[in-house]
């Protein structure tokens, strides 16, 4: 039985729709993240599991208990805000402790309480400091003191990282996860950052527009994307989606694109894409992400479904680590991920290795990834 | 084209310097003149002022003109000094700033926090009371008073402060509280805080700036009123400024102009006094909710 439940939730705000029919289950433990662009109502739904917003129609779940109608506080939940909502008035011990005293807990348990969470934060030494005293990062952590010391069945997380400066960020992130790992709580968390997604999630829940596009795992939704928007919006830099004529020639079936000058680029599929020769003789998307198109060199050897084909190199980006080449196909801007010391030059022609084994196909009408 | 030298900037930047202070010393003692006058001539004999030099210090040095406005002079028709009108200000005055404040507060606190459908209407209604003028509000007011048998009274007098100056407080405090961050609330939602405790321990201890605009607003105003003082008031309940009006006016006999000026300083000086304490903070206050962060 899943922990934490949402079943075919439904949010409007007057009239309009802002969450349409969502489902979402996670096990005891998991690590839920609802990521979407902006306005996709990722925030909402956090906050209607919280209990800060109602809900139009649906139930959720917690723990096999319905909360529908219960208040924020009964609900057994915490929350770390983007802007942290510290009382500003009050130490980063008060802070911490102000829930606790609002129930009636004793001061020595209270403050026995604040202790062990200060020690485990390493916030011990701020415990008599005001908020406006701190920086971003130690603000970050009070929030979290705040939301563990009510060991609460499930965490929301709303964009926590957001307010921090990239390097900042990185390190608060890795601590969020080994926080989970050590803690075994349930959390959901929302980000719009889609490398934030990747790396804490267990699940995954693409949002768009108020319909979820996809949920699965991080592989899951990163190899087998459930359309082009998800495709599209996981992966930095975003998966290449390339309009593409299918052709078959005999017993093989080619992919056929439009190069800026020249004969059309063309790609003979191995045995494997079975499921596209449907498609012979029509339109697809093919999706090709930047590092399943490399230099021949940096090509996984392990994969029987690379294919070597020429292609003019327009713009070379080194990025330290790896190096990016822009080429032009089907109509299209497409990014290849080289090795950092490739040989490569713009404006000239060279080979690049396309993996098919790694390639997925959209139908270019429904967005619908058909293989 | 070449840039004016650098010498040349300076002496004009000067320059205009010195006009902006000349005009700004110009300005202040315009309109500390009258108040000049008047703490000089309350100083002085009346023989002193017959003679007909306002604006020279006094010769003879004397307090007795405030010794008179505060305790012996005639009001009406007891010779009583402006004392016990005085108390009945602050008797009046106090719990109508306490009681327009508090309720000032919690409405900004609904309307902002609290949003209901509708509420932006009741905003719109509490803001035109605030451009009601007094005269249409007397005779109503009179009725009501009868009603609640608070007629004449220092209560009713209070009540009638307090009830016209929602408006304003509700303004002020729904304007500050607008900008307050919604996340807070929300916080001790999940922290299980009930309606007046989040209200008492988060926006409360937050509002200081605007607390003290309100009370400063509130204060001169109901400090300074006259006419629902002189409608509202029977002879025991009469506020500071319409006892000071009936000193100035009907002393019978010789006009005693320095017991007159004492009485108005007198009068003037508690809204005086809060605006030196906290003036600061009012700037500050009325600042504090147009520019953000």
């Amino acid at each position: 039985m899943p922990f934490l439940e949402i079943r075919n939730l439904e949010k409007k705000f007057g009239n309009v729709d802002v969450l349409k029919g969502i489902d979402l289950a996670i096990e005891e433990g998991g690590f839920l993240v609802l990521v979407g662009p902006s306005g996709c109502g990722k925030s909402t739904l956090l906050n209607t599991i919280a209990g800060l917003e109602t809900i139009t129609k649906g139930e959720i779940h917690i723990n096999g208990r319905k909360v529908n109608d219960l208040h924020p506080s009964e609900r057994d939940i915490a929350m770390v805000f983007q802007s942290y909502a510290l009382y500003p008035n009050m130490t980063v011990a008060q802070n911490i402790a102000f829930g606790m005293e609002i129930k009636g807990v004793p001061k020595p348990e209270r403050d026995k309480a604040v202790n062990d969470v200060s020690e485990t934060l390493q916030i011990k030494h701020l415990l008599d400091r005001k908020p406006s005293q701190l920086s971003g990062g130690q603000r970050q952590r009070v929030a979290m003191g705040r939301a563990l010391v009510r060991r609460p069945l499930v965490f929301l997380f709303d964009e926590p990282l957001s307010n921090l400066d990239a390097k900042l960020r990185v390190d608060m992130r890795t601590e969020i996860k080994r926080l989970h790992q050590s803690m075994k709580t349930t959390i959901v968390y929302v980000t719009h950052d889609q490398i934030e997604a990747m790396t804490l999630a267990s699940r995954i829940a693409v949002l768009k527009d108020g319909i979820l596009q996809q949920f699965g795992t991080p592989a899951e939704i990163y190899n087998h994307p459930a359309n082009m928007f998800v495709a599209d919006f996981m992966g930095s830099p975003a998966m290449n989606l390339i309009p593409v004529s299918v052709e078959r020639s005999g017993q093989s079936v080619r992919l056929s694109m439009p190069q800026r000058s020249g004969d059309p680029l063309t790609l003979a599929l191995p045995d494997s894409a079975g499921k596209i020769a449907g498609h012979a003789g029509g339109n697809v998307i093919f999706g090709i992400r930047p590092e399943a198109l490399t230099d021949p060199d940096g090509a996984d050897r392990g994969s029987a479904g690379v294919v070597l084909s020429e292609c003019q190199i327009e713009v070379v980006e080194p990025a330290g680590s790896d190096t990016f080449a822009v080429t032009h196909l089907g109509g299209k801007q497409v990014v290849a991920r080289l090795r950092a010391d490739a040989r490569v030059a713009a404006g000239s022609r060279m080979k690049l290795a396309f993996n098919l084994d790694k390639a997925v196909f959209f139908d270019p009408g429904t967005q619908l990834r058909i293989a | 084209m070449s840039a004016p030298s650098p010498e040349i900037a300076v002496k004009t930047r000067s320059l205009t310097r010195i006009l902006i202070y000349a005009a700004l010393i110009v300005f202040a003692v315009y309109y500390l003149l009258p108040l000049y006058v008047m703490l000089v001539n309350s100083l002085k004999p009346l023989d002193e002022i017959r003679q007909g030099d306002m604006l020279s210090l006094p010769q003879q040095f004397t307090l007795d003109p405030w010794f008179s406005a505060w305790s012996t002079a005639q009001i009406g028709v007891q010779p009583t000094g402006l004392k016990p009108y005085f108390l009945n200000s602050i008797l009046m005055v106090v719990p109508a700033v306490a009681a327009s404040t508090l309720l000032g507060a919690l409405n900004g606190y609904v309307l902002t926090k609290w949003r209901f459908p509708g509420d932006n209407l009741v905003f719109t209604l509490m803001l035109l009371s605030c451009f009601i003028p007094f005269q249409i509000v007397l005779i109503p007011m009179a009725k009501v008073l009868g009603l609640l048998n608070l007629a004449g009274t220092t209560w009713g007098l209070a009540l009638v402060h307090a009830v016209y100056g929602i408006g304003f407080t509700t303004l002020f405090f729904r304007n500050y509280y607008e900008a307050f961050p919604t996340e807070l609330v929300r916080a001790a939602m999940i922290d299980g805080a009930s309606f007046f405790q989040i209200f008492r321990r988060i926006l409360l201890p937050s509002s200081g700036p605007i607390i003290v605009v309100t009370v400063i607003w509130q204060f001169t105003n109901i400090w300074n009123d006259f006419l629902f003082g002189v409608s509202f008031a029977d002879v025991n309940s009469l506020p500071m400024t319409v006892a000071l009006n009936n000193l100035v006016s009907s002393s019978t006999g010789v006009k005693e102009y320095n017991v007159h000026f004492a009485g108005a300083i007198l009068a003037a000086l508690p809204t005086l006094i809060v605006y030196v304490v906290s003036g600061r903070y009012f700037v500050r206050g009325l600042m504090a909710g147009a520019v953000k962060g």
